[in-house]
């Protein structure tokens, strides 16, 4: 990516506190910070990758780009128009230039609807213009994503997981939308299906010139369909990178953690006196009660006094190009020996 | 493991459901043999009859429902045909299993540290006080930090990963011989994952255990596996050690999932290389070779791949045995030159 397009998407101090209440009169006795202040920029035609663990707050942000969660602080720029608050009357002219995909092609299809009626609803609800009808347009969309037109008066429960998810993708393209959100579009999937999924996914940017943020937590999908990736921890990014810079060098204590914890398919590697694996102690913290200063002190091994009192910005550090942002206080440097770490020289 | 026969060995396992659309064949002849201290890990797609396997050989199968046949020696006592009274015996004592969810696999009115000294209780005639203190030990020896005051903690209090701990203490309580993770690590974080791989590989060494590890990840296999036993519409279609299944597999099938796979220590791949198609149906399996209709290579077996199911033959690798129609030479051809450069490109 040397050539950068316009920015799709600016979020801006991006927040949703859940609040905690109590007692008959629902007093609010706290919140659960799940995603705190994040900012990121999705470029026109590019795929975000969004990674974390369960709980980082990467489906709500998700869910928050959307709208389909209304935002507690910040912006959310879609093509140069805040729509952070926008109300629900508002709201339906937006989708249709943004759209998401679901994990779980099992719940996120109507049982009761035909195939036909599922992907034809964004139609018939914007009330498009079709040139020769709903159903014509229902049937290419079919065969775009892989389906038989046939398929139109079909139920969900007739297909598999990879074909429902065939149908939802259907459906999240009638519209022609600029940006999709996909939040673990292929985690539900055999290994077999999941690499038809990420191929047409790709297929389809190539054709429509998608923009996609991609919200997964398998690192190796993310790697292969990225061109920049989003490290989350505790609702808060991390890092964030291109794609080849983040997997190569990685900065943050958590990225480099999160990136060696990946099983290798390569039997030979396993010799475990000098597997490169750097293992984490101890849970993700509360939400409700995150830690004073770099959220990730408490489980990282380079944590120092200024990390509890200083909360580190996200920007370039070390040598890194101004694409490669990291916030820690000690970014981890090419050469540097990790805590379980070999060097990758001596391990060679 | 008296007579050179080995630990554990399944003959000819067949696992059938009546159903009211007819029989579904979920495991159709299954052969594989395991030894104390060695590995097995059991890789498929959903359906392919990896986790009926594992139900068949832990005996968890309602007679009434299931048609079991075959023969399973486990320490040279055959447990097909043995009585249900039997088979309890040998369940949680010789044999135990860590389930995928540990939050549906333990009861959650009761106490962790109450589970598993009933566990323990079950096969050990010895006070509450003895098995307390051995659920103690256990669970810090699987790296729950305050064993002594988080025994008495309910699951919902654990978080994944150390309910994911407290089941492999449950099921290493009473010193299994066989060890049968079903998915072990599916429902948890890559870091946790990573965790519960180092643990259970650790725990192997120290208790000489067989174990059987059932994923559908191929990571997971190459983390903790010396062989590998690849599934396809209820029967293995490859059988190898793990460095051979990585390095020089023989099935087309075995190869699809090489290339579905996403590799983070490789150069990244401008495309996946699928396998076309769904998985079969166990109840109308394809005729001839149950892998056909996905087959690239179907072409090359002059009408046998549609025609004559194949046989478990011995292909290249040591130990290797192959369910194909195509001659070992022309797929390790294949492999060499058609497969491999392209993944690794």
């Amino acid at each position: 990516m040397s050539e950068r397009g316009d920015a799709l998407l600016k979020v801006k101090g991006l927040e949703k506190h859940f609040p905690i209440t109590k007692g008959l009169l629902q007093r609010k006795v706290g919140a659960v910070r799940a995603v705190d202040g994040i900012d990121f920029e999705v470029y026109r035609g590019e795929t975000l990758g969004l990674v974390g663990e369960s709980g980082c707050g990467k489906s709500t942000t998700g869910r928050l780009l959307t709208r389909l969660l209304e935002p507690t602080a910040g912006s959310i720029e879609l093509d140069g128009r805040d729509i952070a608050h926008l109300r629900q009357g508002q709201l339906r002219p937006l989708r249709r230039d943004m759209q998401m995909i679901f994990q779980d092609p099992f719940s996120s299809l109507n049982p009761r609807h035909t195939v036909g009626s599922i992907v034809g609803a964004p139609l018939r609800i914007q009330g498009v213009k079709t040139e020769h009808g709903v159903k014509r347009a229902v049937q290419d969309l079919l065969k775009l994503v892989g389906l038989s037109p046939e398929h139109y008066n079909r139920y969900p429960h007739e297909f598999s997981g990879g074909q429902r998810q065939r149908i939802g993708i259907a459906r999240t393209l009638a519209l022609r939308p600029k940006l999709i959100i996909a939040d673990e579009p292929v985690s539900a999937l055999d290994v077999s299906i999941q690499a038809q999924v990420v191929n047409l996914l790709d297929d389809l940017q190539d054709e429509f010139g998608l923009t996609y943020v991609f919200i997964a937590h398998d690192l190796s999908v993310v790697r292969h369909i990225s061109d920049r990736v989003a490290v989350m921890y505790l609702g808060k990014v991390v890092e964030i990178a291109d794609r080849e810079s983040l997997y190569k060098n990685p900065r943050h204590p958590y990225t480099v953690a999160l990136l060696s914890a990946v099983p290798v398919p390569d039997p030979r590697r396993r010799d475990r006196t000098q597997r490169e694996r750097v293992l984490l102690t101890g849970d993700v913290p509360s939400p409700i009660n995150p830690p004073s200063g770099c959220r990730f002190r408490t489980r990282c091994w380079k944590a120092q006094d200024i990390c509890a009192t200083e909360e580190p910005p996200l920007v370039a550090r070390l040598d890194d190009p101004a694409s490669h942002q990291t916030a820690c206080h000690f970014p981890i440097a090419e050469d540097e020996t990790v805590a379980g770490r070999a060097p990758a020289k001596t391990s060679a | 493991m008296s007579g050179g026969q080995p630990f554990l060995e399944v003959k000819d396992l067949k696992i059938h459901f009546p159903t009211e659309d007819g029989l579904v064949r979920s495991v159709d002849g299954l052969n594989f043999s395991l030894e104390r201290g060695r590995t097995l890990g059991i890789v498929g797609e959903s359906g392919s009859g990896k986790s009926v396997t594992s139900l068949g050989i832990m005996g968890i199968y309602n007679k009434r429902n299931a048609q079991v046949s075959g023969e399973i020696w486990l320490d040279g006592e055959e447990i097909v045909s043995a009585g249900a009274e039997t088979v309890r015996k040998l369940r949680g004592n010789k044999l135990a299993m860590i389930f995928q969810d540990p939050l549906s696999a333990m009861h959650p009115y009761y106490t962790v540290g109450k589970q598993i000294v009933e566990a323990y209780q079950v096969h050990h005639n010895v006070s509450k006080k003895v098995a307390r203190k051995h659920t103690v030990d256990m669970l810090g020896r699987v790296g729950i930090p305050q064993p002594d005051r988080r025994v008495d903690d309910y699951p919902h209090q654990f978080s994944g990963g150390m309910r994911q701990r407290a089941m492999i203490a449950m099921a290493l309580v009473n010193d299994p011989q066989l060890l049968i993770a079903d998915e072990p690590t599916t429902a948890l974080d890559v870091t946790v994952q990573a965790q519960i791989l180092d643990l259970m590989h650790d725990l192997q060494a120290e208790f000489n255990s067989a174990l059987i590890v059932i994923t559908h990840d191929l990571g997971v296999v190459a983390e903790l596996a010396d062989d590998v036993l690849v599934m396809y519409g209820g029967r293995c279609i490859e059988f190898a050690e793990a460095t051979t299944i990585f390095d020089r597999p023989e099935h087309p099938y075995t190869w699809g999932l090489l290339g579905s796979m996403p590799r983070m220590d490789r150069p990244n791949l401008d495309r996946l290389v699928p396998i076309p198609g769904l998985p079969p149906s166990l109840i109308n399996l394809p005729t001839g070779c149950a892998f056909n209709p996905r087959c690239a290579y179907e072409d090359r077996t002059a009408g046998l791949g549609t025609t004559v199911q194949p046989e478990l033959n011995r292909a290249g690798g040591s130990k290797h045995l192959v369910r194909c129609h195509l001659p070992t030479e022309e797929r390790q051809r294949i492999w060499l030159q058609e497969i491999k450069p392209k993944l690794e490109a």
